[in-house]
């Protein structure tokens, strides 16, 4: 078991399992249906965000088509259980606090290190902690 | 984040829990920005969408309790009525912008429905600090009149409107104004449709950066709208100068602060040239002609009105605009001239809403990219060509 420090943006606990995105991620271009990345050339494409805790670097897209991606999902329940930033931007901190998924930013160094695909993981947005397990 | 008494109290959920949450997400916006404190804004505009997420953040916040401080003005969605005398529009659609009518109307909102309200109905003054949405918007405030605007969601935009502040980051602070990077136009720049091109290319070679342009010379409202909206579709770029005509740009070094430009990139005839073609579906057999992206004003109706007067429309020719811009169409006889050859001046329309599915799979012509890009998932496809050229194959029926 693993501890590392981040900074709370949206509060929220949850556990699941990693799934790092290396490509800026717009939630409009996920099948609300599964969670599936629809995005031919993204490098999650064909892969479920559901249900996982979604490690990424930024946002993309209007804050239209990003806060109804994010709605679409939650509706459907096949939205991120957390999400780990590393440059946050207002639509993305709005959306998250609006559909009330746990986010997070500022991981540090280590994290982004030692972190891989498939970890079983649990985020403590309040505590600022990320707890690879 | 320091906050004052009265914001703490908002944030502790003294004034409802509508402006908490409100208060809530701001707080968040600006910790994640490292913003040291709230600023008061003194006008707001919000891109109301009348999607999904749009009408449940505002129903939400109508149901528990919140009222705008600052009225905001809003985005288009569609005109029923206007609508409903041309196609059919699907009862869920209907209902819908119905509701988006009703909760922002509760909010207190000023439903203005135009995306250009820094023309007619929210005008800032040099300096001011706002919270503006909508991608045509930021940058016409920022840069051609010198407010300040971060670039908002439309959900932060409408959380200023309801508290009244926005977290102190990125555009409101003197520092962040800065040009980052040179663009010398050598294009001949000889319409306001070459503004679009070169609004939608420069991020191709500047990035996000601030970009500051020479070789242009007294753009008109039009041009500057045009630039603006590209600037912010084909990258995020919300605020940009021009040397010797916009009020943070009198000349090189005051839009690079002092400081000598440290990149420069030249944008040419060619350059434009290749981003249309990029940009534009192939010519041939067009359905329709669709304008007003963003809103057309006064000026814009009367050219088309112009080269249509007298004549008959091979295709149907639609503009949006504002409504007050449709009056005063009305009262100069444009409108007229416009539907008598087969036109329609749509009000308060933006063209991303489902009131154009009798559209979809069709092939149209237009003078925006923006117009083209947003429609792509709605299956339209489109020519893209300057305002003349695009009349003209609405007379022709092809291009």
């Amino acid at each position: 078991m693993k501890e590392f420090s981040c900074h709370k943006i949206s509060e929220g606990l949850a556990k699941g399992e990693i799934l790092i995105s290396k490509d800026d991620f717009c939630f409009y271009l996920v099948d609300p249906k599964t969670g599936i990345v629809i995005e031919p050339q993204h490098c999650l494409y064909g892969k479920s965000i559901a249900g996982k805790i979604l490690v990424f670097p930024n946002g993309k897209g209007s804050s239209v088509v990003q806060a109804d991606g994010m709605y679409q999902l939650k509706m459907t329940g096949m939205e991120p259980k957390a999400m780990i930033i590393k440059n946050p931007d207002t639509t993305l901190v709005a959306s998250a606090i609006i559909m009330e998924t746990p986010l997070v930013d500022k991981a540090e160094a280590s994290f982004y290190e030692t972190v891989n695909d498939g970890d079983l993981a649990e985020v403590d947005a309040a505590r600022g902690k990320i707890i690879i397990l | 984040m320091i906050l004052t008494e009265h914001e703490q109290a908002m944030l502790d959920g003294k004034m409802g829990e509508g402006v908490k949450l409100a208060m809530k997400i701001l707080v968040a916006v600006g910790e994640a920005y490292d913003a040291p404190k709230m600023v008061p804004v003194t006008r707001a505009h919000v891109a109301l969408s009348n999607q999904e997420a749009d009408l449940w953040f505002a129903e939400k916040l109508v149901n528990m309790g919140a009222v705008c401080t600052i009225p905001p003005t809003v985005n288009p969605s569609f005109n029923l009525e206007q609508f409903q005398c041309i196609t059919h529009i699907d009862p869920e659609d209907e209902a819908i912008v119905k509701r988006t009518h009703e909760a922002y109307k509760k909010l207190g909102a000023v439903l203005t429905y135009n995306c250009t309200p820094y023309l007619e109905a929210n005008v800032p003054r040099f300096g001011e600090i706002t919270a503006f949405s909508e991608s045509s918007a930021t940058p016409f405030i920022n840069s051609v009149y010198g407010a300040r605007t971060n670039r908002e969601a439309a959900q932060s935009a409408l959380c200023s409107a309801v508290t009244g502040v926005t977290p102190y980051y990125g555009y409101l602070l003197e520092e962040n104004r800065k040009g980052e990077i040179w663009v010398e136009v050598e294009a001949d720049m000889k319409n306001d449709f070459d503004y679009q091109m070169l609004g939608y290319c420069t991020p191709k070679f500047t990035g996000f950066k601030i970009p500051v342009f020479t070789g242009l010379h007294n753009p008109s409202k039009e041009a500057l709208m045009n630039l603006g909206a590209q600037l912010n579709t084909g990258g995020n770029v919300a605020l940009y100068h021009i040397v010797g005509f916009t009020p943070e740009a009198s000349d090189l070094e005051t839009a690079f602060h002092g400081e000598i430009p440290k990149e420069k990139v030249v944008i040419t005839n060619e350059d434009l040239k290749k981003m249309r073609k990029e940009l534009t579906d192939p010519s041939g057999k067009i359905d329709f002609a669709l304008f007003g992206c963003p809103h057309f004003t006064i000026a814009q109706v009367k050219n088309v009105a112009v080269l249509v007067e007298g004549k008959k429309l091979a295709v149907p020719l639609f503009i949006m605009c504002s409504a007050s811009t449709r009056n005063l169409a009305k009262q100069m006889g444009l409108k007229n001239v416009i539907e008598e050859a087969g036109g329609y001046l749509m009000a308060d329309t933006c063209m991303d809403q489902p009131s154009w599915k009798f559209l979809y799979g069709k092939k149209g012509v237009t003078d925006s990219p923006k117009c083209a890009y947003y429609t792509k998932r709605r299956d339209m496809q489109f020519v893209i060509a300057s305002l003349e050229e695009s009349v003209m194959a609405a007379l022709k029926g092809e291009i």
